[in-house]
Formats: structure tokens, C-alpha cells, sequence
């Protein structure tokens, strides 16, 4: 029925969405008998009021870039990709293997090496229910979901049995050789300036940055993108113009789980710098919220990735320096993306109410 | 309800959404125990004034009178308490629910369902006597025919003691006959003092079955008259407020070579149900071929396998090349790059992507087009833009603007930006599905012209249509489609509806082959 403006659609509803959110969120602080002002002012500070907040608020952006990116991408072709978890922790393999038994000369080899080998294991493991959907029309939801969890249980199993060095006793692989350091932001001149002080935020943001705008590229300015918005949109429609159904699911996907698979040279390449069991720790779920928050515009997953960035980053201050749990940042951000994802339409609406009432309009219906 | 000669007054009704005046000031007066027709273009706010009288929209100035008494609908509750009941195009039914359950939908005297639908049972019954609605009680309704269908749509509403019945484009769906059937049951509820509000855009149904006419263009109500006292020609300049060509002018057809030949096209459903029965015809260059039938006797199926949207077995030769009706070359693509451009029946779900803008839905389909493209990875947006515009203009698609959404557009105008798309593509074979389906008469003219403008062009056109009045003012030759064959072909100047009709409902006199 009525309609809000565009900038309004755009702006305002994650907006009073994000609010809401706080408001609730610092409800429940003053229920646990804590000070609200004081959390949002330790948040705020200990993130994005200082360079060194910002090194840490901008390597979880990184991240959930990827990771949004990828929902985005999928979703564009009607695909929800719940499985950014799994693809990202098979990134992860495929960047300990690349890693750890090439000698590499530079890291800049490296880095391309491992982002290639990351992206192509996020692939194969997103294709596997992309197939599924495509030929047996197994939902894409249930089988990204479980494949999350074969995941999991394949990588500590991999950990204990075979990349776990003899005599080491936490499911890890080895530390990778010094060559595949990657430069934090601290390491590159002129930057450097600004953070001086080690960072885990690392030039695999500029990667996560670029693919943002490979994805806006692909979207809306190549044939694959609008076949795969068209057939996203109205797959009946797509059969008309003769687009093949199982082709645009199985290579969305594969662009899917290459992104989330990516996501593996920021934490494990470019901050761990080897492969843990839980390695992924919840990015591949955030980036569902970051794109559904970003309303599946790149420009907007990147804005939605700082946003959470924020939030993790934020939150841990918390944990730190207050007495207020560090899980308090999990209520946070569940607040968060049941307003800006679920909540979304009761926002819309009541905007939609608020501004007619400011719309000049004939009185006395019937 | 005894004051008042009027079953419902509309006073000074406004409905606006955003910048759009839908409804501008209407009013109108309908004498109770009348058949009161509705008629104007698509986009001419009929819709939204029926809405506004059911309660699902809420007019922003103006006033309803039911029998006399200002009454006010904020939801569709209301103007059920009202007397007011809604047929609509698209029933409401549920499938897998008997005519009873349907019917007492909604409507349960309590929790337990037995008493409800003993009384219910009675009831129907009555219903069913006094106004000639046969309706089998306790049949499921997907195994109901339209038809009958919408008499339960009829009976669910006369079942809430419905005084005002308004029906939204009831005929769209039926046939010839079914349709007679409908009238003979409206004037029957007229007889026994109900009132029916007649929604439509075919003037034929308005000549035939109303007492008063009254005339929507652009959100106003320009007219209204009595029935008796009109024309079509008339109401015709009403609505599109200038003189319209009902009948299409066209020249004497010259076929050239056979483009199209069809062998023993047959395809399954999914249920593996035979759908296309083995069906069989040529089409010339610069002929068009009609193809008549009440909807779902096979004729979605025949346009979609030779658009290559569904599988088939037979043989089909374009331009003497076999084409492959399975597996690899059987796809939309394929068939676009032979030569076949295509106006699908359904414009919403397949023809258009309703949330595209109006520029890349004339893409859909041709996005491999070379001159779409900026180089090998790119499209080129900007010449896509360029080219919408042109057809734009040369459609006269309004409002003019590449950058709006489909969505956006009337029904018309969608119909035009699909027709745009397709008929300018030089296509050596052209399929058009229900060219006009709500689309409104000044579009309609300026399809037509342009199909028969194409055939002169020497291309071949196969013309599918429920409209039996397109398909014989169209048509070079005429062929009827009944459950999956094709029963016969006709020559439109030695035939007639009647025979057409009876053609339609499987009745054959003489069997014939061409």
C-alpha cells in the first residue's frame, strides 16, 4: 500500500531499527543492575575513538565483509546461504595448506596463493548443497546448515589427526613460516602513522574492500549478474527468457562459498597465523545479519561489516573494563539483528504512519 | 433499509497514494434490484474504488451510503456486515476444501463444525434452488470446472446474506457459454431484489447484462447512463475519451513459404498427465494463425514448448531446421537465437520482472544481444537505456521513463514494454499469448495494428487468445483447441461464435484435418 520515500527506506529504517535495539539493550544493563551510559561509553571509546579500537573494530569489519558479501551474492538468486560458517572454515584449510607447505618467497605471493586456494575450498564446499538444490531440489537452507557442522567436525578432525604437530596438545596446526606474515595496517607506511600501535587489522581489508566492489560490478553491470538477479526475482520468468536454472544456482554458489571461503585470509592468515578449531567463531552467521542489514548492496554489507565490527570490538572493551559481561555483547548484537532483520517490517510501518501524518491529506473518510 | 430507492450512494469518494489520484471525487448511485455496470480502462481507478467499498482501502474524503444510511467500511468485516459481497477475478477459494467448508469459511457459528455445516448444508441447498446455482455440496473444489467455481465464489457470499454483490472481471476466465450461464444467474438475483455492481473492460458483457452503465477514465467518473440508451461505440469513446476503432482494419493476407511446421506435439505435465495430445500444423509467412479455447485446454503448454520453456516430443521445423524440444538447444535462448520471439500469456510471471525497471525487462531474454553489450565483460547499460527510450517512444508506453519499475506501470503499459520487446525483434515466427489480457481498449487498438503490421511484414504469427472476438478479427485462419487437440480449423469469414463455441466445449459436427 503506502510507501516510504527511497532515502527514507534506506536511511532511516536501520536507523530507528538500531535505536530500538539500544534501548532494549541498555534495558537489560539497568536489569542486571549496571549503567547503560557507561557501557555505550566504553563501547564507543574502547572501538572507534582511537586508532588502536579502530585496528580491531576494522579486522571483524573485514570479516563480515566477506562473509556478508557472501549471503549478499546468493541471495541475489533467491539462494540463503546459511552455510558462511563452513565455507569459512574451509577457507581456513585451504589457507593452512597453502601456508604451510609451499616455501614462499614473499607474502604477497602467499596472500594471492592462499586467497585463490581459500575461495576455491569455500567453493567446493558450497557447491556440494548447490548441486543438491539444483538436480534433487534439496532445500539450500537444511544442507548449508548441516554442512556447517560437517565442517566443524572435518577440521578438528583434520587438527587432531594430521596437521597437528607431534607433541603439541591444542587442536592446532603449526605456526606459519615467518615469510607469510601479512603487513597489519601498523606495518604499512603512511598508515602506519595512524596506528602505531599493533593492530590485527590487516591488508586483507583492501582485499574485502575490492571484492565489495567486484560484487557490485558483477551485479548489476555484467550478464551473470542480471541473469542472476532475474532468475532470483522470478525463476518462472527465467525459464521464458531461457535462462538455466541449475547453472545460475550452482555458479551463485560457488561465488557464495568463494567469498565466506576468502573470509580465511584475514583471521587465519592475516591474525592467527595458523589454523584453529573454531577459526571461523561465528563471522559466516554475522555476515547473514550484515547483509540482510546492508539490504544486499555491497556498498551497504560494508557498512552493516562496521557496524558489527563495532559491536564485537565494542563489546570485548565491555567485557575489559566493566563489570558487565562480555556476553552482553551477544544480547547486543542479537538485538541488533532482530530489529534491523526480523523486526525490519514493524519499523517500515510504523515510519510508514509517522509520515502520513505529516502528508497534507483531505479529512471526513467514509 | 426501506428509505431510499438507492442499494449504495458513493459521495465525493478520493482515494490518493502518493502522488497518484486514483479516485477523484466519485459518486454514483445504484438503484437497488439493478444490474449496475463498472467499465473503464486499466489505471482507471475502478479497482481501488471496489476496494474502498470492501474495506481495504480507506477513501481520504467522501461517503458511503448503504440503503440510505452513511456507513462507514474501514476493513472487509464490515462490509460483510454491510450486505456487501465481493466476487473476485482471482478466486479465493480453498483448493483442497469442499464447496461446504469453503463456503462456511470464515463464517463458523462456533467452535465445533458439524452444526455449521448442517446448517450450512440447508442453506446451500435453498441458495442453490432459488437461484439456479447447481452446486454439487460436497465435491472438493479443484475438481470444480471455473465455472462452477465461481458459483461457490457466489454462493460464499450470498451465504453472509449479501444484498450487494460486486463481481471484479467475472468472464475472464469462463467460456462463451459459461459466461451465458453466469448472466442468466445474475439476472435471477436481480429478479429477487439483489443489487450487482459488474466490473469490466468488455463492453460486450456491459450491453448485454446491465441496466446502467457508468464510465471511469483516469480516476474520475466521466458518465453515467442508461444501458438501454447507449452504445458501444459510445462507451468505447467514454472511457478512452476519443474515438476508438473497435473492429480491426486489415487487408486480405498473403502467405508466403511454410515457416512453421508442427508434427504430433505432445507434452506431459509433471504429474505425467498428457497435456498437448498430438497436435499438428504449418504456419505461413504473413499469416496468423488463431488459436482458440477456454483457458487450460493445452494451448499454454503448445506456446510454452515452441518457446522452449517446457519439454515435448514431435516434430517442429522452423524455416525447414528441426528444433530440439529436450535437453540441449530446447531453451529460451536457443529459440531467440533461431528466430522465434515470443509474448508470453502470462506478462507477470513470465513476460516482465515486475521489481526489474522498464529498461532491463527489455533486455529479458536478449541480455546476450552483441549491442547490449560494452565489451566482453560488461554490459552496457546506457545502450539498453537508449534503446528502451526508443521503444519506448515508438510504443507510446507511458509514463516514458527507462528507469521505472515494471511494477509501476498499468497493465497496459507492461502489455506495451513486453510487446515492444518482442515484436521488434525481426523474429521469423512470433508467438503472442493473450496480447490484450487486462489491457485496456486504446492499448488494445494499437496492439492489434501492430500484430497485423508484422503479419504484412510476411512474418508468421501464432495467436493464442481466450478472447473469441481477437481471435476472429485477428486471425487469418482459425483452429480450436479442446483437451489437448486441436479440433478442426476454420476460416474466420465462414464461421461464427456459435459454431466456435460448440467447437470450444469438445462438441465436434464433422471431423477435418489440414
Amino acid at each position: 500500500m503506502e510507501r516510504l520515500p527511497r532515502w527514507a527506506d534506506v536511511t532511516l529504517v536501520p536507523l530507528v531499527s538500531l535505536i530500538l535495539a539500544f534501548a532494549i539493550a541498555a534495558l537489560v544493563i539497568l536489569a542486571i543492575g549496571q549503567d547503560p551510559w557507561e557501557a555505550i561509553t566504553v563501547m564507543v571509546e574502547g572501538s572507534v575513538m582511537n586508532a588502536y579500537g579502530w585496528g580491531y573494530t576494522l579486522y571483524y569489519a573485514t570479516s563480515f565483509i566477506f562473509t556478508g558479501l557472501a549471503v549478499c551474492v546468493a541471495f541475489h538468486a533467491s539462494m540463503f546461504n546459511i552455510g558462511g560458517e563452513g565455507q569459512a572454515l574451509l577457507g581456513g584449510l585451504g589457507v593452512a595448506l597453502v601456508c604451510l607447505f609451499i616455501p614462499w618467497p614473499h607474502w604477497s605471493l602467499a596472500l594471492l596463493a592462499a586467497t585463490v586456494s581459500a575461495a576455491a575450498f569455500g567453493a567446493i564446499w558450497a557447491a556440494i548443497p548447490a548441486y543438491l538444490q539444483a538436480k534433487r531440489g534439496s532445500h539450500i537452507v537444511i544442507t548449508t546448515i548441516m554442512f556447517n557442522y560437517i565442517a566443524a567436525s572435518l577440521l578438528q578432525y583434520l587438527l587432531v589427526n594430521t596437521l597437528k604437530p607431534v607433541g603439541q596438545a591444542d587442536p592446532a596446526s603449526a605456526n606459519f613460516p615467518p615469510a607469510t606474515h601479512l603487513p597489519a595496517l601498523n606495518d604499512i607506511p603512511l598508515l602506519n602513522l595512524i596506528f602505531t600501535k599493533a593492530v590485527p587489522a590487516n591488508v586483507t581489508l583492501f582485499i574485502a574492500l575490492a571484492m565489495a566492489a567486484l560484487v557490485w560490478v558483477l551485479l548489476w553491470h555484467t550478464r551473470l549478474g542480471y541473469q542472476i538477479r532475474a532468475f532470483g526475482k522470478s525463476e518462472a520468468g527465467a525459464r521464458y527468457a531461457g535462462i538455466n536454472p541449475t547453472y545460475i544456482i550452482m555458479v551463485v554458489m560457488l561465488i557464495s562459498g568463494g567469498l565466506a571461503g576468502m573470509m580465511a585470509i584475514n583471521n587465519v592468515m592475516g591474525e592467527a597465523e595458523r589454523l584453529l578449531g573454531n577459526s571461523a567463531s561465528g563471522a559466516g552467521f554475522i555476515g547473514i545479519a550484515v547483509a540482510l542489514m546492508g539490504r544486499n548492496h555491497p556498498l551497504g554489507v560494508v557498512l552493516a561489516a562496521l557496524l558489527f565490527g563495532f559491536l564485537f570490538q565494542g563489546g570485548a572493551e565491555l567485557g575489559l573494563w566493566t563489570k558487565i559481561p562480555i556476553e552482553m555483547r551477544i544480547v547486543v548484537q542479537g538485538l541488533v539483528i532482530l530489529f534491523t532483520g526480523a523486526l525490519d517490517m514493524m519499523v517500515r510501518m510504523l515510519l510508514v504512519r509517522i509520515f502520513a501524518l505529516f502528508r497534507p491529506r483531505a479529512m471526513g473518510a467514509a | 433499509m426501506e428509505n431510499g430507492a438507492y442499494a449504495i450512494e458513493l459521495k465525493g469518494i478520493s482515494k490518493a497514494f502518493g502522488p497518484v489520484q486514483a479516485n477523484r471525487d466519485i459518486n454514483i448511485a445504484v438503484p437497488k434490484g439493478t444490474i449496475h455496470g463498472i467499465i473503464g480502462e486499466n489505471g482507471a481507478g475502478k479497482s481501488t474504488l471496489m476496494s474502498i467499498l470492501y474495506g481495504f482501502y480507506r477513501a481520504d474524503a467522501g461517503q458511503i451510503l448503504i440503503g440510505g444510511k452513511p456507513t462507514a467500511i474501514p476493513d472487509s468485516q464490515s462490509a460483510i456486515r454491510a450486505g456487501i459481497g465481493m466476487v473476485f477475478q482471482h478466486f479465493k477459494l480453498v483448493q483442497n476444501f469442499t464447496v461446504l467448508e469453503n463456503v462456511i469459511l470464515g463464517a463458523e457459528d462456533g467452535p465445533m463444525l458439524n452444526s455449521s455445516l448442517a446448517k450450512a448444508r440447508k442453506v446451500l441447498a435453498d441458495l442453490s434452488r432459488e437461484y439456479d446455482l447447481d452446486v454439487d455440496p460436497d465435491a472438493l473444489v479443484e475438481d470444480l470446472s471455473v465455472g462452477h467455481q465461481q458459483r461457490v465464489e457466489i454462493l460464499k457470499a450470498l451465504y453472509r446474506q449479501a444484498d450487494i454483490l460486486i463481481l471484479d472481471e467475472p468472464t475472464g476466465v469462463l467460456t462463451p457459454a459459461e459466461a451465458d450461464h453466469l448472466f442468466r444467474i445474475l439476472k435471477g438475483l436481480k429478479e429477487q431484489g439483489k443489487t450487482i455492481i459488474l466490473i469490466t473492460h468488455k463492453l460486450r458483457e456491459i450491453m448485454e447484462a446491465t441496466d446502467n452503465v457508468s464510465v471511469m477514465r483516469r480516476g474520475t467518473m466521466v458518465d453515467t447512463v442508461k444501458t438501454a440508451e447507449t452504445s458501444p461505440e459510445q462507451l468505447a469513446e467514454l472511457m478512452v475519451g476519443r474515438k476508438v476503432l473497435l473492429e480491426v482494419e486489415k487487408g486480405p493476407a498473403r502467405p508466403g513459404d511454410v515457416v512453421l511446421a508442427v508434427q504430433d506435439l505432445r507434452v506431459k505435465d509433471e504429474h505425467g498427465v498428457e497435456r498437448l495430445k498430438g497436435v499438428s500444423f504449418e504456419i505461413r509467412a504473413g499469416e496468423i494463425l488463431g488459436i482458440a479455447g477456454v483457458a487450460g485446454n493445452g494451448q499454454s503448454e503448445l506456446m510454452e514448448a515452441l518457446g522452449g520453456m517446457i519439454r515435448a516430443t514431435g516434430t517442429v521445423i522452423l524455416k525447414g531446421q528441426p528444433l530440439p524440444l529436450s535437453g540441449k538447444g530446447a531453451d529460451g535462448q536457443s529459440r531467440r537465437r533461431a528466430g522465434i520471439a515470443h509474448v508470453p500469456e502470462d506478462r507477470h510471471h513470465h513476460g516482465l520482472i515486475l521489481d526489474f525497471t522498464a529498461w532491463e525487462n527489455i533486455a529479458f531474454g536478449y541480455f546476450n544481444e552483441p549491442e547490449y553489450q560494452k565489451n566482453r565483460l560488461l554490459m552496457d547499460n546506457a545502450a539498453i537505456r537508449a534503446d528502451t527510450a526508443k521503444k519506448m517512444e515508438t510504443f507510446d508506453v507511458r509514463p516514458p521513463i527507462p528507469g521505472l519499475a515494471a511494477k509501476s506501470f498499468s497493465g497496459g503499459n507492461q502489455q506495451k514494454i513486453v510487446v515492444a520487446r518482442e515484436f521488434e525483434q525481426d523474429p521469423d515466427l512470433l508467438l503472442v499469448g493473450q496480447p490484450t489480457r487486462g489491457v485496456d481498449i486504446g492499448a488494445i487498438e494499437f496492439i492489434h495494428k501492430q500484430l497485423i503490421a508484422l503479419r504484412d511484414a510476411g512474418k508468421a504469427v501464432l495467436l493464442v487468445s481466450v478472447e473469441l472476438d481477437e481471435i476472429m478479427s485477428l486471425s487469418d485462419r482459425i483452429a480450436v483447441m479442446f483437451d489437448g487437440r486441436l479440433m478442426g480449423f476454420r476460416d474466420p469469414e465462414k464461421t461464427d461464435e456459435r459454431e466456435l463455441g460448440l467447437l470450444m466445449a469438445g462438441i465436434t459436427g464433422k471431423e477435418e484435418a489440414a
